[in-house]
Parts: C-alpha cells; sequence; structure tokens
C-alpha cells in the first residue's frame, strides 16, 4: 500500500527479492502434487474450487446475450446438485461490464474487468486510464490490469510500478489486480521481482496471466507468487490476494494448486477473499467430479450446461 | 485367401506413402515377386530431415537412462517379432541358421547400445585440470540430424549397427535402407512404432541411394552422414555435396554385420564435444582447484 | 485465522497384492532351505508393532553353504559367462522388479516403516533403475577400464543396513554381478522381506542357482560371512563402529573391503542463497526418510544474516509435514525403523537439552502403537555439542550459524566423518570454492539428497571408503593385474 517509492528506495527494494532455484521450485510442486485429496476433503476443495472462479469471457465476439448467459450460468452453476456455492465473480471487457452488473443484480457475484488495453498494455497512459475509469464508471467490483511487460523487460521499473501506483489510485474501494503475463516474462526471477513491484505498488491481488497466451500459470509462477506473498505477510502483516489464470481446466489441477496455498501461505487465504482462479472451462470439470464424488459414477460432459 | 501387406515409408511416427506415388518390386532371391516397396523421393527425404529436426531437441532432451529404457524396448519388440525377421531373411537368400544369427546378433546389438545410453558420457567427457582458477569440464553433446545411407548387403544387422549408436547418442535420423531388401527395414519401423520411441527419431525411406543421397547430402539442416560402403563415384559425390554445411561424414569401410562392428567410436563419431569454464572462487586464500 | 480448515483425510495404499508368507527359509543355491539350527526370529510391522513374519537365522554353517553355493556358482557357471549374457540376467531382474514395483514398495514400507509415498516414487525406482544401469555395464568392462586387465574377485559378501532395504540391495548386487561375482547377502535383521522378495526374483528370472544366496540373521550371521575364508571381497553398509570391527577383522586376509558408513554431514547455507528452495532442502535433508540416512544433512549451518528468517521458515514449513501411518500417501514422516533406535533418538533429545540447545517440535499427534518421533530442531547448538558430532540418525536437526565462508568450512570439516555436504548459494563461482574445499565423498549444490545410479557415492575419512554407483562404482569388484 505504498505507491510512492522513488526510484533509488524502489531498487533497493527490488534488491532484496530472493533469487528462485527453478529445479528446487519443481521438487517442492512435485510433493505437494504428490499428495493424495479424498473423500470429503476432495469435496470440500471441489466446494472452494467452485466458489473461487472468476467465470471469465474476453473475446472480440462477446455480446450482451452472452454475457447475460454466463451470469445466468455464474448463478446457477448446475441446479441438479443442491447447495453449490455460487462463483466469486464475472470477468469481462469493460464494455460488457454494465450488462454484467444489471444481469448479476444483488447476487453478490463481484464484477471484474479487465483494462489498462488488456491483453496487449500496448497503449498510452491515457488511454489506459480512460479503459479503467469506463470500466468503474459501469460499476466494476474489481480491476483486471495488465502490466507493461516490454518496460518491464527493458528494466524501466519505475515506469512499470508508477503505471500500477497510479490504476490503483483511480480504483478507490474496488480491488485491483495486476496481471503479469508470466508466459512473457524470462524466469522465476523475474516472476518474484515483478510480484514484489507490484505489491508495493499497491496491488490487491497479483494475477498470473491473460488467458490469451501459453504458457499460461504454471506451478513454478504461482508458486515464486506465493512466496512473495507470504514473504510480504510475514514483513507487514497485510495479506494478498492471489489468481492464476489460464491452462488449469481440470479439478486435479485446480486442487493441486489449493493445496499448494494451504501449505504455502496458510489456510487463511482459502477463500474468495483472497483467492481466485480465472477460469471458463474448470467450472464443468469441477462440477462432473463433484457428482462422481456423490454418486460414485464417472459423468459425462453432456450432462453440464456449456454457456 | 491371404492379405498382402503393403510396405510403406516410415516418416514422422507415421506409415505414408511416397509423395511421388512409386512403387519398385522386391524379388525373392529364386526371383519371385514378394511385395512392391515405395520408391522414395528427394520430396520424402525433405519431409523425413523436417521429422527429424522436429523430433531432435526433445530426443536428446531426454535423459538417458530414458533413451536406454527405449532401446531395450526396441529389443523386447524385436525379440518377440525374431520369427518374421528369419522368415524375411530367407526371403532374401539366407539360410535359417545365418538367418537366426543375424536376429539374434540385431537383438544383441540392441540391448548392447541400450547398455551404452548412460554410460558413454563418463567415458568421454572429462574435468579438465587448467592451470587458472577455473572450473573445466567437457561433455558430449548430440550434432543433431544424421543422414545414413543403410548397409547395402545385409537387410536387418547393419542397419541396426547404424541406427542405434547413433540415436542412442540423442541424435535423430533418416535412413535410406538397403535398396535391394527392404523388407526387413520396413519390418523394423513397425518394431519401432510400438517400443515408445517418439516418431521422427527414425525416419527411413525405401528407394534407390543414387537418387535419395544426393539430396541427403546436400541438405542444409542435416548435420552428419554415415555411410556405409557404396560405390565410391556415389560417395564422393556426397562427400562434396556435404561441404556446403559442413557436415560430419563417417565413411564405414568396414563390414557392419560382424560381431565386432559395434563400440564406442560408433557412439562418440557422431557426438559434438563442448568445454565450459567457471571461476572458483578462492576462499580464505586457499588455491581455487579441482 | 484458520475457519476454512481444510484437512486431508488418510489416503491408504491397499496391501492386497502383498502375500507375506508365515515363514521364511534362507535362500540358497537357488532354492529355499531350512537354517541347520532350524532358528527363526521375528519380524513386525515398526508402523504398529504387529507381527509380520518369521526369519530364519542362518549360523556360521548355514553361512558356509552359501558360500560354498557362490563359489561353484562362480566357478562353474557365472565366470564362464560373457558380459553380455550377465548382463540379460540383469536386464531380467529389472524388468522383473518394474514389474511387481508396487508390491516390492508396499513390502518396504510394511516392514521398515518409511512412508509409502518415498518407498513408491524414491526407493523401488532407483534400485529397478541400479539394476538397468549395471546390466549395460556387464560387457563393456573394458572399455569402462581402457589398457588394464582386470578379473572378477569371485565371491562377494554383503552386508546391507535398514534404512533402504531393496535400495542397498540394488547397489551392492547389481555391480557385483555386472563383474561377474557371485553373492551372499545379509540384510538387516529387522527387514529382511524385500530382500527376500527380491531371491524370489531371481528364481523368476531364471537366475543360475547359487548367483546370489540371500542368508537373513543378526550381526553375528555378518560376522560370519565377513570370518569367512573363502570370501573374497566384503561391502558393507552400516554403522562406523561396525565397519571398523570389519575391517579389522579382514586384516592378514586376501579380502577387498568397501565401506559406507556414517555421517554427519553440513547443510551450508550462505546469505545469497534461492531461500524458499533452500529451507526445502533443509527439509529434505533431515526429514527424508525419517532421518534414516547416512549422508543426512543433520548438521545445518545458516550464514547469521538469513538465520532468523530461515529458521522461521523452516518452523513453518514443518505445519505441513505429516506424521503418521506410513502407508498413508499423505504420509512424510512414518515410523522409526525400530524401538531401539527410537531410544537411541531419545536418548539424545534428552542430551541436546542438557546441553542447553533450544528444541522446536511441531505440534502433531503420533500414532500409537508403533514407534514414531516428531521432527525436531535444535538451535543455539555449539560446535562440541555431542547432538553436532555424534550421528543420531533420525528426525532431528541441529543449527548453527557462521559469519564466514572460511569459517564454516572449518567447522563443516571439524568432524571424524565426510560423507555429504550441501551448499546453498546463488554465486556459481562460490559453488566450486566451497565443494572443492568440503571434506566429503558427495557434494549437493542448491539441492540435496540426490541419488543416481550414475551418480558414484561414497565418502571420506570415517565415513568409508570405496565408490558405489557410476563407472567408479565398478572398481570395487573388480581386480586389476598388471
Amino acid at each position: 500500500m505504498l505507491g510512492n517509492l522513488s526510484t533509488p528506495e524502489l531498487s533497493s527494494l527490488l534488491a532484496l527479492s530472493p533469487s528462485i532455484d527453478q529445479i528446487g521450485t519443481l521438487e517442492r510442486i512435485a510433493r505437494i502434487q504428490a499428495r493424495s485429496i479424498k473423500g470429503a476433503a476432495k469435496l470440500q476443495g471441489l466446494r472452494m474450487a467452485l466458489s473461487m472462479i472468476d467465470l471469465t469471457t474476453l473475446e472480440g465476439k462477446d455480446t450482451p446475450a452472452k454475457v447475460r448467459q454466463l451470469c445466468y450460468k455464474a448463478q446457477h452453476l448446475h441446479d441438479q446438485a443442491p447447495d453449490l456455492p455460487t462463483v466469486a465473480a464475472v470477468c469481462v471487457y469493460p464494455t460488457m461490464v454494465g450488462v454484467a452488473k444489471k444481469a448479476l443484480g444483488n447476487s453478490g457475484i463481484k464484477v471484474a474487468s479487465v483494462s489498462t488495453a488488456f491483453p496487449s498494455g500496448q497503449a498510452p497512459f491515457e488511454v489506459k486510464k480512460l479503459d479503467t475509469l469506463y470500466a468503474l464508471d459501469n460499476g466494476a467490483d474489481e480491476i483486471d490490469m495488465v502490466i507493461s511487460r516490454g518496460r518491464f523487460l527493458a528494466g524501466d521499473y519505475q515506469f512499470v510500478y508508477d503505471e500500477i501506483a497510479a490504476i490503483k489510485a483511480l480504483c478507490g474501494t474496488a480491488r485491483l489486480k495486476v496481471i503479469f503475463e508470466t508466459g512473457e516474462l524470462d524466469s522465476l526471477d523475474q516472476v518474484r521481482k515483478i510480484s514484489d513491484l507490484a505489491i508495493a505498488a499497491g496491488a490487491d491481488f497479483i494475477k498470473t496471466s491473460t488467458g490469451k497466451i501459453q504458457p499460461a500459470a504454471t506451478f513454478p509462477v504461482v508458486h515464486t507468487m506465493l512466496c512473495a506473498i507470504k514473504d510480504h505477510y510475514d514483513k507487514t502483516g497485510q495479506m494478498i490476494g492471489m489468481k492464476p489464470a489460464g491452462g488449469i481446466s481440470s479439478s486435479k489441477l485446480a486442487l493441486q494448486h489449493l493445496l499448494m496455498v494451504k501449505e504455502v501461505l496458510g489456510e487463511a487465504w482459502l477463500t474468495n477473499e483472497w483467492y481466485r482462479f480465472g477460469a471458463s472451462s474448470l467450472a464443468n470439470d469441477l462440477l462432473m467430479q463433484y457428482q462422481k464424488q456423490l454418486t460414485g459414477k464417472y459423468q459425462s460432459a453432456t450432462y453440464f450446461s456449456i454457456d | 485367401m491371404e492379405i498382402l501387406k503393403t510396405y510403406k515409408l516410415y516418416i514422422g511416427g507415421q506409415f505414408p506413402r511416397t509423395e511421388s506415388g512409386r512403387t519398385y518390386p522386391v524379388l525373392a532371391a529364386d526371383g519371385s515377386h514378394v511385395a512392391n516397396a515405395c520408391l522414395a523421393s528427394r520430396k520424402d527425404v525433405r519431409n523425413a530431415v523436417q521429422a527429424a529436426r522436429k523430433a531432435q531437441a526433445s530426443w536428446a532432451g531426454k535423459s538417458a537412462f530414458n533413451r536406454s529404457q527405449i532401446a531395450y524396448r526396441i529389443a523386447e519388440m524385436l525379440e518377440a517379432r525374431k520369427v518374421q525377421f528369419i522368415e524375411e531373411l530367407q526371403l532374401m537368400g539366407l539360410d535359417k541358421q545365418s538367418a537366426e544369427e543375424e536376429v539374434m546378433m540385431s537383438i544383441d546389438r540392441c540391448v548392447y547400445y541400450a547398455g551404452w545410453a548412460d554410460k558413454y558420457q563418463a567415458l568421454i567427457s572429462s574435468v579438465n585440470p587448467v592451470a587458472s582458477s577455473h572450473f573445466n569440464f567437457s561433455s558430449p553433446e548430440a550434432m543433431g540430424v544424421v543422414g545414413i545411407v543403410a548397409c547395402q548387403q545385409t537387410a536387418l544387422i547393419g542397419l541396426i549397427s547404424q541406427i542405434l549408436p547413433v540415436i542412442i547418442g540423442g541424435n535423430t535420423v533418416v535412413v535410406i535402407a538397403n535398396t535391394n531388401q527392404p523388407l526387413c527395414a520396413i519390418t523394423f519401423a513397425e518394431v519401432l512404432a510400438t517400443s515408445d520411441i517418439p516418431g521422427g527419431v527414425v525416419n527411413i525411406l525405401t528407394g534407390e541411394v543414387g537418387e535419395l543421397l544426393p539430396t541427403l547430402a546436400g541438405h542444409m539442416d542435416v548435420n552428419a552422414l554415415s555411410l556405409a560402403p557404396i560405390s565410391s563415384e556415389l560417395s564422393v559425390s556426397a562427400q562434396e555435396a556435404a561441404v556446403d554445411n559442413l557436415k560430419r561424414v563417417r565413411i564405414y569401410t568396414e563390414p557392419l554385420y560382424v560381431k565386432s562392428a559395434q563400440g564406442l567410436s560408433y557412439i562418440s563419431d557422431f557426438q559434438e564435444i563442448k568445454t565450459t569454464w567457471h571461476p572458483i572462487e578462492q576462499i580464505a586464500g586457499g588455491a581455487g582447484g579441482y | 485465522m484458520s475457519e476454512n480448515n481444510w484437512n486431508l483425510e488418510p489416503s491408504l495404499e491397499s496391501v492386497a497384492q502383498v502375500q507375506i508368507k508365515p515363514q521364511y527359509e534362507l535362500f540358497i543355491n537357488g532354492k529355499w532351505q531350512a537354517p541347520l539350527a532350524a532358528t527363526y526370529f521375528a519380524t513386525v510391522n515398526p508402523a504398529d508393532e504387529k507381527h509380520l513374519a518369521h526369519i530364519a537365522q542362518a549360523n556360521a554353517a548355514d553361512v558356509d553353504l552359501a558360500v560354498k553355493a557362490a563359489r561353484a556358482a562362480y566357478d562353474n557357471v557365472w565366470s564362464q559367462l560373457s558380459g553380455a549374457a550377465r548382463g540379460k540376467y540383469l536386464f531380467r531382474i529389472a524388468r522383473l522388479m518394474q514389474e511387481k514395483a508396487r508390491e516390492l514398495a508396499v513390502l518396504e514400507t510394511l516392514d521398515g516403516g518409511k512412508p509409502i509415498r518415498e518407498s513408491r516414487d524414491i526407493d523401488i525406482p532407483l534400485a529397478c533403475n541400479h539394476f538397468f544401469y549395471y546390466a549395460g555395464w556387464a560387457d563393456k568392462l573394458q572399455e569402462a577400464f581402457p589398457g588394464q586387465q582386470m578379473e572378477a574377485l569371485g565371491v562377494a559378501g554383503q552386508i546391507t543396513p535398514w534404512n533402504f532395504p531393496l535400495l542397498m540391495l540394488a547397489w551392492k548386487v547389481a555391480p557385483a554381478l555386472a563383474c561377474g561375482n557371485t553373492v551372499v547377502l545379509k540384510p538387516a535383521e529387522t527387514t529382511s522381506l524385500t530382500a527376500l522378495k527380491f531371491a524370489e526374483i531371481c528364481q523368476e528370472a531364471g537366475l543360475p542357482a547359487g548367483v546370489v544366496n540371500i542368508v537373513t540373521g543378526y550381526g553375528d550371521t555378518g560376522a560370519a560371512l565377513v570370518a569367512h575364508p573363502n570370501v573374497d571381497k566384503i561391502a558393507f553398509t552400516g554403522s562406523t563402529a561396525v565397519g571398523k570391527q570389519i575391517q579389522k577383522a579382514c586384516i592378514g586376509t586376501p579380502k577387498k573391503v568397501t565401506l559406507e558408513l556414517g555421517g554427519k554431514s553440513a547443510n551450508i547455507i550462505l546469505e545469497d542463497a534461492p531461500i524458499d528452495q533452500a529451507v526445502e532442502g533443509i527439509i529434505n535433508s533431515i526429514f527424508f526418510n525419517q532421518g534414516h540416512v547416512c549422508c543426512a544433512g543433520s548438521r545445518l549451518f545458516v550464514q547469521e544474516s538469513i538465520a532468523e528468517q530461515v529458521i522461521a521458515k523452516l518452523k513453518f514449513r514443518l505445519q505441513s509435514i505429516y506424521v503418521g501411518n506410513p502407508l498413508d500417501k499423505n504420509t512424510d514422516i512414518g515410523a522409526i525403523n525400530s524401538k531401539k533406535q527410537l531410544e537411541t533418538i531419545e536418548e539424545y533429545l534428552s542430551i541436546g537439552l542438557a546441553e542447553g540447545a533450544e528444541i522446536y517440535q511441531p505440534d502433531c499427534t503420533l500414532p500409537s502403537p508403533g514407534f514414531y518421533c516428531k521432527p525436531t530442531i535444535f538451535t543455539d547448538v555449539a560446535q562440541s555439542a555431542r547432538i553436532a558430532q555424534e550421528e543420531i540418525f533420525g528426525p532431528v536437526l541441529t543449527i548453527q550459524t557462521f559469519r564466514t565462508m572460511e569459517e564454516v568450512v572449518q567447522k563443516a570439516n571439524n568432524s571424524p566423518y565426510g560423507l555429504a555436504a550441501g551448499v546453498w548459494t546463488a554465486n556459481g563461482a562460490r559453488i566450486f570454492g566451497l565443494s572443492s574445499q568440503l571434506q566429503a565423498g558427495v557434494v549437493w549444490a542448491n539441492t540435496y539428497n540426490k541419488f543416481d545410479p550414475a551418480s558414484p557415492f561414497g565418502g571420506y575419512k570415517e565415513s568409508g571408503f570405496g565408490r558405489e554407483g557410476g563407472r567408479h562404482g565398478l572398481s570395487a569388484y573388480l581386480q586389476f593385474k598388471n
């Protein structure tokens, strides 16, 4: 919640970012993935995962009707199964925020809007500012911004930092998620560095990807970001949220991610207040696994609505 | 009435026909017609090299242990189909005993090279005692895509003697099989297809050496050549074509179908050597050295 | 702060496919035969103290029969086979072990107490791979030692420990056979079952009778093997104390000896280390296999500037380490191998407290019955403390701080042991600078407890001599002539 570090202060901060060993990270992840999640723990995990989804549509061909259908699904994941949670939020382009807001009514589901010339971020700041203000004016509860990756890779950390801080200043009560697009970054060291930078600049959530390129939310990248969140918490007592987005299409992966949160951060983060999955097709796989747990039978995709 | 098999090429893990649509007759030792084999063209060579290149990085990136497991699986599959190979060799004119010996030697050679996969590195690498405070080590690396003209005197053992040591070292290959006796080569491709080896690591073409070799030898994306004995005319023109991208060329004058035609050098012939330096910090005035 | 309680359910591996016989005989000359004195001893599952089976107790006369069988097999069969043929037997054994991998893993866990995740993911695959690796050397010995004349030693007497029963068997038997020797092997008395299952695998592989013989029993069975005049080679993995006895017993005999003994390895974290991975490395170095590891990084040296941070992270990490039923796939720390070993560990915990060290153990409930110990950290430990000098062989870590690299090298080397060392730093030059100065047979840089059949393993100083694994591992089983 700083937002006003000078260049020397920012440099000192970033110098403290630890180096990350990739192979060691992969080994830690392998141990988490070897865990066996069964029975009641699995059911609980599946429900948690469902409640953490930011149900997403970010296509050039999005229309109001498409968004309204998605918002219905957000509130009615699978009415045939009783007592299911709703998703956490619906994530759309700024032009669809109004439609989503109306369609979600007072369901409690948030409207998250991408902005800042998502997905590339290659636009002058004025455009990014307008993009954000437009979304906020239309009622967005959360803003998912992208960082200027080119500037970051060129070493212009002050620019990247100032941009995040400026968007944060516009947000007011809306929560800011900062997207790194880790698939465009070089090493885990860079992922750590951008995490520390974004947190210092005022991010409420740090987010892996736009979902438009591969690789997206891989385990090593997510683990690195979780460690940054943990270190920040240990130093300041402040919690920061995490959102892996893109590439988490199966329940198995989602549960492994949740287990990683539990072991790296702790159970306090296991709520949609602090953790989100940026996903579209994950919901149905979670529902299928949930039904399988309840009935003992493997499910078919035909029986779950595709919106 | 039996179903006659169509003998196709083996490229990228698939069995396509030659894009030229041509075939040539394969005759048994007694002159009778056995099958039609694909008469591969230079475009097939092009496709095969593409497939080999595509597969090379991930093949070399597998652990040596993984490659040894695959080679051992090739031996298992070869053993399981022993009878078919023996019959094909007999058709080509070998007596039963020689055919059996050749198949046994082929199986043993696969096992032999499976065993080398994770050992040759220990013998051709070194930590070098340089005079400065540096950790200095030399280690082998696959050359890349290797073009092979298979032994034209034997149908199976020569082929295996050339392919196995090259792929065990992380290279991928494009092979021009024995023109007149191509059946074992394609049956061997079937063995490969069931052995867990990724598509594109081995690619086998049947056809005229004189037609295919110039394209292979001149291809700028082939890194090395392995030539079994062929006419000196073909050999010289291939070597000349190879000069353009400085292909490493290994010409085998010794027979590839004998017991002694196996060894470490068959592997190291197709390995580059990379030497790396890194400083050794001198702690508390101690000399940095290994 | 934990309203969102999410706890894993137990996920037990099935024991259905494992058949444990009520009684096991000795495996001599390709057959099961009863011990001459008809004595048996009980073996229990340390996870719940339940009886598993009766194991034959071999006396000196039984050992003699086994050595005779091994000698005959060597003279008449094994030494007459080509290297390629020996290799093929080893490949077969490796394949059969792969096919029975799950069964072997469950058996290893039941017999010794290690978590099923470790026996399944580490012990058994490495054991299989060891046979695959050495199978390939059998017909390449000349290339391994170019320009030298060599021969097998003959009959190898091998004594294996209880911490990695099948894996240590693989480390011993595979190179011995590849080099043309025959084997009489005595497994540790608390963990004989996978060795006996291995004997069945040898039968199934068609291994000629007498090439591998298994004589089960206590220390005196091992002593009889060591003392036998017709054994050409002794390979032992176990405590330094027993290793010294063996070396002494072989004086004046032509027996070649290799020993893989204890350790008190230093794990060194520099201030520029990748810190979260270093913490994970600490966990792996001391809590892997309940700390029953000769090369365990049991002495942690952390640079003073980051000590507080590392220790805090370590304590937090321990919250996700589960001690429990070894058959539960989620168990990280299983049972201590025996009551005796648990008593030894508990004694060291008292010694540590008495020496003034500060103890930390996470909050967890230990199963009962069964032999269990909580993962333990001691801070404020001095170099001269017994807990920093003596091998505890349990999930107990001592932590010392240091200021300079010179200081830590001195402290790390200041030990009669020299098995392994760990070095954590982001700086390559320091990796090489430190590792070249550490008196340890294995140095792990930015990692720990990594094993591979191609990588030679063994100690300096009183941690033993000889290497197992890699090309170097062949020399232990050959004699070179000039």
